[in-house]
């Protein structure tokens, strides 16, 4: 990590709820994370690799997309992958620890390691097949009939 | 169009559902000309995968004619016969690249998908979206996303009943064969005489294996296998198997045992309870013998109880795994077929249209009337 490059930008949402947030509040959404079977530690680092060179992943030093649209309530950090696979990024809430009270938690979840999670995948799919993958329209978004 | 449809434990059924769409520009749609049962389906069918919700379209092996084309397809046009490899893989990841497309990081839509461990594997058809699985090709029409890495064109002389085998009965088998290292003068044991057990048999007698037993509790089944001289049956319902396949491989253990046995049969009723899917398993590590290779196939879900782990420490095996070979073997599969060197129509002992999914499905599930595949036309 020591070798990391950190590029931490300045706090937006994430970081504003988590001032907000009273320790009541957080201590109590930690424990219903926890018994949701949640990561008991929402604000770790979520890390994935991409196999493109760091280069092409921070091209210019610039956040990828949709990692990009986070400016400002996460931090990042990157470096090459040994055995040369490519790019280790990790991203997490800025300042690390973050439980998230009322609208924001409403938008994207008790847990935002798992939020994290899904914008680090989307962004790896984006750099390594050029698109993000969308899946099916679900079932219930077009009920069938019986023939 | 109409379609094969998951409508709650127990039941499957034909409904109306919208068409297919391109969703992403590497996607194609393909006019779905034969599809067929898989062992993987039964747990969904049995209602004991919660993710699963009712009208998600069945179907996890099929092949058809190209329809529609995203703007960044390469290597189909409108109107190509294709195979469609069973996994759902970018090409583009680490894994893909090291040909571990069943692996791929990158086959999947949703953060929801991942497994507890945390590391996604390969989507797949007919499997829940909350899995991040896509709908099946038990139907008209379906989608395909990955084109250029998951479809292949079938050559012309290839039957559909022939080529339907080529999206993952017969990269499983023929990777079963491959995973255990199968070599000339080899002895291999497969537990499960369906259809991934019937190609993993086929495959280890062309990779040169002196003998192959093949185990099941089917005589129907088991009679399918012994056609080629290399072939040998034993049916665990007449015979202590692991005193046989000692005897049988001069008191050493079979070389390479492979599990193909996948989900165990409940005739007359779709399983509510975990069935025991440990024990072929077991009984492969106990029988192998020391330092040889123990191969798993299938997509059993749960947890395996009594794993003999001494006999696996002190024999020293190796043990490897695949649920699905992903689609880098389908093109060589599809040579062989057209050179007559892989048949696999016989496997399809029961063709029947889409209307009778539901009766389909249940001589599936119970293996009855010698039932070791269902093929489907839309």
């Amino acid at each position: 990590m020591a070798r990391s490059r950190r590029l931490a930008v300045g706090a937006l949402a994430l970081a504003a709820t988590r001032v907000l947030a009273p320790a009541g509040v957080r201590a109590l959404a930690r424990r219903r994370a926890r018994r949701a079977g949640a990561d008991p530690r929402p604000g770790r680092w979520q890390v994935v690799t991409v196999a493109t060179a760091p280069e092409q992943a921070l091209p210019a030093g610039r956040w990828p997309e949709p990692l990009r649209r986070l400016d400002g309530a996460v931090e990042v950090w990157a470096r090459p992958a040994p055995g040369g696979r490519g790019t280790e990024l990790a991203v997490r809430p800025l300042g690390g620890e973050c439980t998230l009270p009322g609208f924001a938690a409403h938008l994207v979840g008790d847990d935002p390691g798992r939020f994290l999670r899904q914008v680090l995948r989307q962004t790896k799919q984006l750099l390594e097949t050029g698109e993000v993958l969308r899946a099916d329209r679900s079932p219930l978004d077009r009920p069938g009939t019986a023939t | 169009m109409r379609a094969l449809c998951w409508a709650g434990a127990g039941l499957v059924e034909v409904r109306r559902v919208p068409d297919p769409e391109l969703r992403n520009a590497q996607d194609v749609i393909v006019r779905v000309r034969r599809s067929t049962t898989c062992g993987a389906d039964l747990p969904l069918l049995a209602g004991r995968v919660p993710e699963a919700s009712a009208g998600e379209v069945l179907g996890r092996e099929f092949l058809g004619d190209v329809v529609e084309v995203g703007p960044e397809v390469r290597r189909h046009r409108v109107a190509d016969r294709v195979v469609v490899g069973a996994a759902v893989a970018c090409g583009a990841c680490w894994f893909c690249r090291q040909g571990l497309l069943a692996c791929c990081d990158n086959g999947t839509s949703g953060v929801a998908a991942e497994p507890e461990w945390g590391q996604p594997s390969a989507g797949g058809y007919g499997r829940p979206a909350r899995l991040g699985g896509f709908a099946g090709g038990h139907a008209e029409y379906v989608r395909v996303p990955y084109a250029d890495v998951g479809a292949f064109a079938v050559p012309e002389s290839v039957s559909d009943e022939r080529a339907v085998f080529a999206a993952d009965a017969a990269p499983a088998g023929w990777y079963g064969a491959e995973l255990g290292e199968v070599a000339p003068g080899d002895v291999v044991a497969v537990w499960g005489a369906g259809a991934v057990g019937q190609l993993t048999a086929d495959a280890a007698v062309a990779r040169g294996a002196d003998r192959v037993v093949v185990v099941d509790d089917r005589d129907d089944r088991l009679l399918m296998v012994t056609g080629h001289d290399r072939v040998e049956a034993l049916n665990h319902r007449y015979v202590d198997v692991l005193a046989e396949l000692r005897e049988r491989s001069g008191g050493r253990g079979p070389d390479v045992c492979v599990d193909a046995s996948g989900i165990p049969a409940a005739p007359g009723r779709w399983p509510v309870a975990e069935p025991d899917v440990g024990a072929a398993l077991r009984e492969a590590v106990q029988a192998c013998r020391k330092g040889g290779v123990v191969v798993v196939l299938d997509a059993r879900p749960g947890f395996v109880d009594r794993f003999p782990l001494g006999a696996l420490a002190d024999k020293g095996l190796a043990v490897r795994a695949a649920r699905r070979r992903g689609g880098a073997a389908i093109p060589a599969l599809l040579e062989r077929m057209a050179r007559d060197e892989l048949v696999t129509e016989h496997l399809a002992t029961h063709q029947m249209p889409l209307e009778r999914g539901a009766e389909g499905y249940a001589l599936f599930r119970d293996r009855a009337d010698g039932c070791v595949r269902v093929v489907f036309t839309p």
